[in-house]
């Protein structure tokens, strides 16, 4: 798998217009821009914990963002940065939640990726892979009660996370449901420092989509305007009513596991390859090439996300830390349960 | 007429459908078939496309019904046996238990376990994991020993904002019988005098409290009047009655059928020594199921859970201390 990344076999007129390449490309610029931050943030010490990045993977969750509508239901992952953006997250969520400022959603109590607004159909990922797939299933079960059938719900799982039994439970039950979820596989080829060959041994990855009795699409990751196509006509598909849809993204992590891991045991041969591009150099080429943008509105574009995410850092940074003394301690919604705990 | 416990397990879950377009009920063979025990029975009838089975996915059955109670629904988990719960143990303890202290948004799901043993059923088919679940912060764990008490907190799990885990005993399905069904109980957190006694307390809960009953009908022949506290709810469990009741026999035996490590019966313990060790005359006992697999002879089994003699046996010694 790792050398055979093709250029995808593409209609002749593109059905991605201008307006809606240079709408992902923003978000991909501004999702980059922004863990630029959070790694120079990290190195600094001024973040506790981990800070995960998603370097590589923007086009993919770009696409997939732009393509979720206004009461989807959204459950990204790690490395979903510019996605969960062009979702509606608020730019400076992002900081308040890796600083645990007492004000953002998380109030300190958990931290980086573990993120979201669920109220809003945007979900806070947990660590153990695999277990939000059915967490969006569920969500698309309540809307299917109430008599929703507009809305689809997407996530997101890496190579690593399709070993879990999680990922297969969700699967089955959402096809049996045949529930509007449409699960993205990015395969970045390694998970944390483990190879694709010591994590599956069937030949792609969608393949398993027929087992599961879902429909299963492939898209080079490293290339937005197939993202965007694949993306777009996998969410159609489950919008219509045909049931989960597997998709599978092919890229590179271009970063460590995480900031602390310098990546070391990866194929450096990979770097060269068609999946080893930077998707968001290869959107910009594209850009430039289409005349849809020339360098003056790219380096426009840059400045703007820089400005905006210095301005997102500087307003969290005001904001108060989570602080041990007015903190609850209850892990309780109950009324009467929390009452009790606070007499205690 | 007479109604059982498993009788008023389905009750409450029909009048929680009737009641609450937002319940639905999600397991294996709950459907049509009515489930494995039958709490299940005619409901599907009664309410088409409310009660799903399904497949055989402990994690997914756990993380769907997350996934709806933060879209607004009061989803039912069945557990065919408590004993498999464990296989969507991730999703109850990390994800549920989590959700509302990391997103400030509840997860009001019912996870039921049919717990504990009868004669025959093996390793795998008789666990009682209250102590397991009530280890981790954020779950309330369920454990009612009576008709009235598996109707009333059933409807009470059902409408709690935070994910319960609702222990009910498999040998007492269809053993309990009661004359009808209660219109209120006693709230889900405070325990229930169930004797009163002056000599020595006894804090049981769910079918070992019934084990607890006979020892002191027993021990009431031998002149040892006990008081039984029934817990009713071990997560958060009501310390006021417990305390108050060994303030009057200062003596205090607890009996569970979980295994002893960390369970229930140990912080009980914690709590009465930390809060009430003035209180005392005599050093805190307990007993649990032995600490090994449940076994499956009849003979072996007989003795690996507590039993009214066994109890009668430690009351007695600890009457005596």
């Amino acid at each position: 798998m790792l050398d055979t990344l093709k250029e995808p076999k593409r209609e002749v007129v593109s059905s991605v217009s201008r307006e809606q390449y240079v709408d992902a490309f923003r978000w991909m610029l501004l999702g980059r821009t922004v863990e630029e931050k959070l790694a120079s943030l990290w190195r600094t010490g001024k973040i506790s914990g981990g800070v995960y990045l998603g370097k590589g993977q923007e086009a993919i969750s770009a696409a997939l963002g732009i393509m979720l509508k206004s009461g989807d239901i959204f459950g990204p992952l790690i490395r979903d940065q510019a996605g969960r953006l062009a979702f509606g997250e608020p730019l400076i969520d992002v900081f308040r939640v890796h600083f645990g400022s007492r004000t953002g959603l998380s109030r300190g109590r958990d931290g980086n990726v573990h993120r979201g607004n669920p109220r809003e159909g945007y979900h806070a990922m947990i660590s153990h892979l695999g277990s939000l797939i059915s967490v969006v299933a569920g969500a698309l079960l309540a809307r299917r009660f109430k008599g929703d059938a507009s809305a689809i719900g997407a996530t997101t799982i890496g190579d690593g996370g399709t070993s879990t039994g999680a990922f297969h439970e969700a699967i089955n039950m959402a096809a049996i449901e045949k529930l509007p979820l449409v699960v993205v596989v990015v395969n970045n080829q390694y998970a944390y420092s483990t190879p694709n060959s010591r994590q599956f041994a069937c030949s792609d990855l969608v393949d398993r989509a027929i087992g599961y009795g879902v429909e299963g699409h492939s898209l080079d990751g490293t290339d937005l305007r197939d993202c965007l196509e694949v993306l777009a006509h996998a969410t159609a598909r489950a919008r219509a009513g045909r049931g989960p849809q597997m998709v599978v993204g092919s890229c590179l992590r271009l970063t460590g596991h995480a900031e602390h891991d310098d990546a070391f045991y990866m194929d450096k041969s990979l770097y060269h390859t068609r999946l080893g591009r930077d998707c968001l150099k290869v959107a910009e080429t594209y850009l430039q090439q289409h005349q849809w943008a020339d360098e003056v509105l790219l380096e426009n574009w840059r400045k703007n996300a820089k400005e905006r995410v210095e301005e997102a850092v500087a307003d969290a940074q005001r904001e108060p830390l989570a602080d041990p003394s007015t903190e609850t301690w209850c892990p309780y919604a109950t009324q009467r349960i929390a009452e009790a705990l606070l007499v205690r | 007429m007479t109604i059982t416990y498993l009788e008023a397990i389905r009750e409450a879950q029909e009048k929680a459908l009737r009641d609450d377009q937002r319940v639905y009920i999600y397991g294996q063979d709950v459907g049509a078939f009515g489930g494995a025990f039958k709490a299940t029975k005619n409901l599907a009838k009664e309410f088409p496309g409310r009660i799903l089975d399904a497949p055989i996915s402990e994690d997914a059955m756990v993380g769907s019904a997350i996934g709806a109670a933060i879209e607004g629904m009061r989803p039912i988990i069945e557990m065919q046996f408590a004993d498999f719960s464990v296989v969507g143990f991730n999703q109850i303890v990390n994800q549920a238990a989590t959700l509302f202290w990391r997103t400030q948004v509840a997860c009001p799901i019912t996870i039921r376990l049919p717990s504990g043993g009868n004669p025959g059923s093996g390793p795998f088919h008789s666990q009682c994991l209250e102590s397991l679940y009530s280890h981790f912060p954020g779950l309330v764990v369920m454990t009612p020993a009576t008709v009235e008490d598996a109707y009333t907190m059933l409807l009470e799990a059902v409408e709690i904002d935070d994910p319960v885990i609702f222990c009910e005993h498999k040998y007492l399905y269809n053993r309990l019988k009661s004359d009808a069904l209660p219109e209120t109980g006693l709230p889900y957190d405070t325990a229930r005098v169930a004797r009163s006694g002056r000599d020595l307390t006894i804090v049981a809960y769910s079918a070992m409290v019934h084990e607890a009953l006979a020892a002191a009908d027993q021990l009431r022949k031998e002149g040892i009047e006990v008081e039984v506290v029934d817990l009713r709810c071990v997560k958060p469990f009501d310390l006021k009655t417990v305390l108050g009741s060994v303030a009057r026999t200062a003596r205090l035996l607890c009996v569970g059928e979980s295994w002893p490590w960390g369970g229930v019966n140990s912080e009980v313990i914690a709590s009465v020594v930390t809060h009430g060790f003035h209180l005392l005359d005599a050093p805190p006992q307990r007993i649990n199921s032995k600490d090994t697999p449940i076994p499956f002879h009849p003979n072996l089994w007989g003795v690996h859970k507590p039993s009214s003699q066994v109890i009668a046996a430690a009351a007695r010694k600890l009457h005596e201390w």
